[in-house]
């Protein structure tokens, strides 16, 4: 698992690549911690273009970190989102919640 | 059914065999020619049922986790995950979407992905004795989009 950030203005973008389970859940959610706490953005987005798998540890880190941005008054979008990574998402139900956007 | 061709292995609760254990299951499900999405499901299937061992079973220790698969027919497959860690005081309730003892870093949607991408879920477990779950999907096949 991988993290790169990108930040405009008060957007951050995080580049997430890897495999996200149970394992990389906790490291990958310090990192998201922390680029959120220095950014302290408005628009915050996650991007698993590079994802490679991913099982339910994703959504807890998807729900935590959207809720990280609802403490800040901000708005978390996932965007570019592979096939597998899209059955998991799908399968919990988080799209009520969050703006996703397929891979194209 | 007669079982045809199968794989036993046992590792210890550690994250770090997350990975292994979902490879392990798509590289022997390879001979059944699964589509993409197929191998996708049974290794989602699979991180679930593990990780359920590693978070759950021995939440302060590291126990045995025993992983097997057998191949049922020629177009099914079958995999069982055991513990012999604490159980499940109640098996329905922790099947449940959202349900979760695992605290802020559990979504509680392990048994829901598992059910959305298994054909069937089979959980026995007694408390202080272990947990097994025991799941079938069948097998399309690359053949079948052909």
């Amino acid at each position: 698992m991988g993290v790169s950030i990108a930040k405009k203005d008060r957007k951050v973008i995080f580049f997430i690549t890897g495999e996200i389970d149970h394992h990389a859940a906790a490291p990958l959610m310090r990192r998201l911690e922390n680029g959120i706490d220095d950014a302290m953005p408005r628009d915050c987005v996650l991007d698993l273009g590079g994802v490679t798998f991913m099982d339910s540890s994703g959504i807890a880190v998807i729900l935590r970190t959207y809720r990280l941005m609802n403490a800040l008054e901000g708005r978390l979008w996932i965007e570019n989102v592979p096939a597998q990574p899209m059955r998991v998402l799908e399968a919990s139900g988080i799209e009520r919640l969050i703006g996703i956007t397929a891979c194209t | 059914m007669k079982e045809d061709n199968g794989v036993k292995m046992e590792f210890p609760s550690r994250s770090a065999n997350e990975s292994f254990a979902r490879g392990a299951v798509a590289s022997f499900a390879a001979q059944l020619d699964p589509t993409l999405d197929e191998l996708s499901d049974l290794k989602t299937a699979v991180s679930e049922a593990v990780t359920n061992c590693i978070v759950h079973a021995y939440p302060d220790a590291v126990g045995p986790v025993t992983l097997r698969v057998r191949l049922l027919g020629s177009d099914v497959i079958q995999i069982a995950v055991r513990d012999k860690g604490r159980g499940i005081d109640n098996v329905e309730a922790a099947r449940q979407p959202l349900f979760t003892t695992g605290g802020a870093e559990r979504s509680g949607m392990g048994f829901t992905i598992m059910e959305s991408f298994m054909d069937s879920v089979r959980v026995r477990s007694r408390p202080g004795k272990g947990t097994s779950v025991t799941m079938t999907k069948h097998i399309r096949g690359k053949g079948a989009l052909r």
